[in-house]
């Protein structure tokens, strides 16, 4: 096997943002999907440092890597706030259930 | 008032008293007119009465001052003027409203005020049983202001202001007993008539104004135009002078208003009026306004000799054709209305050959025996209870002693016995028809028929109702009584004054009234030996007394039966006469049955012809519309419904993507990212 290349990481990732993409599309648990995005962030995450380690020897890929992990906890914070919202209008949180915009 | 001026004789006298010879009577008219009936009602018909004849004493009063104010002038300078404020000024058009006084508008203002002033106070009494005493003399004292309006006015166009205003209350005299329909078409017929007259004298005013102007002088002042005159005297419309043409239809204007021919026949319908207002309105005053326009304009009138021919004409043969219709006249006042409308023709004749002076002074004396002759018979109705036949009267010179004298001097007066008033003013008009170069001998022997026929007639008069025995009822002789002393007082006064005022002009011994005009008016043209003069003068009353001597032969000795004469020829010439030559029936089927046929073409004209025009366009126009509608309703609703049809279509179609649920939602965006980025690999494959 020898030494570990970029596309180990650049498969990993693909595998990843799958799974993530995968576990979106079939949860039903508003919570789930919220994870589910968390797996496709970091297979974003995986790729910008093993770009930023293979290539041209910047830290680019790993202050974006830091930006996006970021990002993601303000996106966990306003989603959950939002599943919470969701929540006590609908008392579920099943998106199946939640199709409508008013009440 | 200087400004206006250049010529140095005619430098005008400001005197603003003068404004107020018009205006007292107006003012009395206008409480009269709005307060009258209250008046009446609380304070009697005496106040009235009175409020009447003191605006017209006022008046005369002021008149009187005016006269002397004249008379203490140089010949020259007799001119007084009031102007009380600009009226027009409109392009060169400057016209002030504005009063003037000269010899001739003192003897008329006179004429007016004084005998207008007599015939108030005698209206009080022979109108103290009517009712709407009031509206009468509200009626009366507008009518003074008007002619006083008319006389006084310094332009054509303040004189035309009273020349309407006159109109207008003849007109509402005429048809003052309006509950009885031959009044009001009597007052109707006159007022129309005298829209024809007056269409030809606003004519003259508009050619005059144009055609000086074309010399950079338009005006309607008759200083200015007196003064200019003499700038259009070449001048040509269409080839005829602008002078003749001009005082031709200004003639058309006084021929309306004075009664000749061919507008004589509204006057004698007139007399449907109460009586003061025929010797008032339609003998003494409003009737000789047209003879007094014509001697104001004489300056216009005397360059213009073929006008004058015709005026002359026309006058003559209106005095015969009016004399010749009064012979057979049985109602007392038809008679005097016909007598009217010849003793105007005698003016006419008198301006017409160039004897203005002279025509003046035939209207001043035709106007103080006229109104006493008028006066004194509506005393003879007024006593007889309403009866205007003279076939019913008779005798009446016991019962009615001061009316019968005062008709009598009257009649004398008129038939032209010498010394009174109409032999004086009379002659001197057959005299001037004579010897004037304007004149002729067959103008003259007209004159002379005329004053026979006059003669006759007026004694028939006399002798059918004052003389011979009384043919009236019993009922009416037993309440026969003279007038109060209101209406024969006037009487008497005017009586004076037809035997008086001829004394005025003598010829050769004593003429003031001739020097008098002289400075307006000019010298007479006519002149001949004295001779010549004085024999025609002894013929002149040689006629007049052989009518009076028929009329007696035929009236009161019974030599000749009248008979005779209604009979000779097989009775067609009586009958012509007596039904006044059928200008009535001609004129009304001439003009008023040709005017209901105009109408009716002109009705099927714009019933066929106009309205198939409109109602063709109209068709037209609603073929348009209703093919732009469904133009409209397909076409352009179409597209706009058409749009609205297709997005309505789409959106049903598409609003099922939006199913509110997320997880669909997620899987647009991934297989819409997939289907992208599928489509740039093809493409970048491709290219």
């Amino acid at each position: 096997m020898g030494d570990l290349g970029l596309h180990h990481f650049v498969g990993l990732s693909a595998i990843l943002f799958a799974l993530g993409l995968y576990c979106v599309l079939t949860r039903r648990n508003a919570i789930g999907i919220l994870m589910g995005i968390e797996l496709v962030l970091n297979s974003a995450n995986i790729n910008y440092v093993a770009f930023a380690r293979y290539g041209n020897g910047g830290y680019d890929g790993q202050v974006f890597a830091i930006f996006v992990i970021m990002l993601a906890a303000a996106e966990a914070a306003i989603g959950l706030a939002i599943v919470l919202g969701i929540y006590q209008s609908f008392e579920t949180i099943d998106v199946e259930a939640t199709d409508r915009l008013r009440l | 008032m200087t400004e206006h001026v250049t010529h140095a004789a005619a430098v005008a006298t400001q005197a603003g008293y003068l404004a107020f010879i018009p205006l007292v009577p107006l003012f009395g008219a206008v409480v009269l007119g709005l307060r009258g009936a209250a008046i009446q009602r609380r304070a009697g018909k005496g106040l009235v009465g009175a409020i009447a004849c003191m605006t017209v004493a006022v008046s005369f009063a002021l008149s009187v001052v005016a006269f002397l104010q004249l008379a203490g002038m140089e010949p020259d300078a007799r001119l007084l003027t009031a102007r009380l404020f600009p009226w027009i000024d409109v392009g060169s058009l400057r016209v002030d409203a504005a009063f003037a006084v000269d010899p001739l508008s003192a003897v008329m203002i006179l004429i007016v005020t004084g005998i207008g002033g007599l015939i108030h106070l005698y209206a009080t009494g022979y109108m103290h049983d009517d009712p709407a005493f009031w509206r009468f003399f509200a009626y009366l004292n507008l009518f003074t202001f008007a002619m006083l309006t008319l006389v006084l006015g310094d332009s054509l166009l303040t004189m035309f202001v009273g020349w309407e205003g006159v109109g207008f209350c003849s007109w509402g005299l005429i048809g003052f007993w309006h509950k009885e329909l031959p009044n009001t078409t009597a007052g109707n017929k006159a007022f129309i008539v005298n829209r024809i007259g007056d269409f030809g004298f606003v004519l003259g005013i508009f050619l005059l104004f144009w055609s000086l102007e074309a010399h950079g002088h338009g005006t309607v002042v008759f200083r200015e135009l007196r003064e200019h005159a003499h700038l259009i005297a070449a001048d040509r419309f269409w080839g005829v002078p602008v002078i003749t043409l001009a005082t031709l239809l200004l003639f058309v204007g006084a021929t309306g208003k004075s009664a000749q021919i061919p507008l004589y026949v509204w006057l004698p319908d007139a007399m449907a009026g109460p009586t003061p207002v025929s010797a008032l309105i339609h003998a003494a005053t409003m009737v000789t306004a047209g003879v007094y326009m014509i001697g104001r304009l004489s300056f216009l009138f005397a360059l213009a000799p073929a006008t004058l021919a015709v005026v002359a004409t026309i006058g003559a043969l209106t005095a015969l054709l009016a004399a010749t219709i009064a012979l057979a006249q049985n109602d007392i006042k038809k008679v005097l209305a016909y007598s009217t409308v010849s003793q105007l023709g005698y003016m006419f004749l008198a301006m017409g050959v160039g004897a203005y002076a002279a025509g003046i002074f035939h209207l001043m004396t035709h106007a103080f025996f006229k109104a006493c002759l008028f006066l004194g018979s509506g005393s003879v109705i007024h006593a007889m209870g309403g009866e205007q036949d003279m076939r019913q009267m008779g005798g009446l010179r016991k019962k009615l002693p001061v009316t019968s004298t005062t008709f009598i001097i009257a009649t004398l007066a008129i038939a032209g016995i010498p010394p009174l008033a109409g032999f004086f003013s009379k002659d001197e008009i057959l005299w001037q028809a004579y010897s004037s170069p304007l004149g002729s001998k067959a103008l003259w022997a007209i004159g002379l028929v005329v004053a026979f026929l006059t003669a006759f007639y007026m004694f028939r008069q006399v002798f059918m109702v004052f003389f011979g025995e009384c043919r009236a009822h019993h009922e009416v002789q037993h309440h026969l009584h003279e007038s109060p002393p209101a209406m024969t007082w006037p009487l008497r006064i005017l009586a004076v004054g037809s035997v008086g005022a001829g004394l005025l002009w003598i010829p050769h011994v004593y003429t003031p009234f001739e020097h008098w005009l002289e400075p307006v008016m000019g010298h007479p043209a006519g002149h001949g030996e004295v001779a010549t003069e004085l024999s025609l003068m002894v013929l002149s009353v040689a006629v007049a007394v052989s009518g009076i001597g028929l009329a007696w032969m035929m009236y009161m000795a019974g030599a000749l039966k009248p008979e005779l004469f209604s009979n000779a020829l097989g009775g067609a010439p009586y009958r012509a006469v007596y039904n006044k030559y059928y200008v009535d029936e001609l004129y009304g089927l001439v003009f008023v049955r040709g005017g209901v046929a105009l109408c009716r073409a002109v009705a099927w004209f714009d019933l066929h012809i106009i309205d198939g025009v409109v109602n063709l366009s109209a068709a037209v126009v609603r073929g348009v519309a209703s093919l732009t509608g469904t133009i409209d309703n397909w076409v352009v609703d179409g597209a706009v419904n058409g749009v609205a049809d297709v997005t309505q279509r789409v959106g049903r179609r598409v609003r099922n993507l939006q199913t509110g649920a997320i997880s669909a939602y997620l899987y647009f965006i991934v297989f819409g990212v997939l289907g992208g980025v599928l489509l740039y690999w093809s493409w970048a494959v491709a290219s």
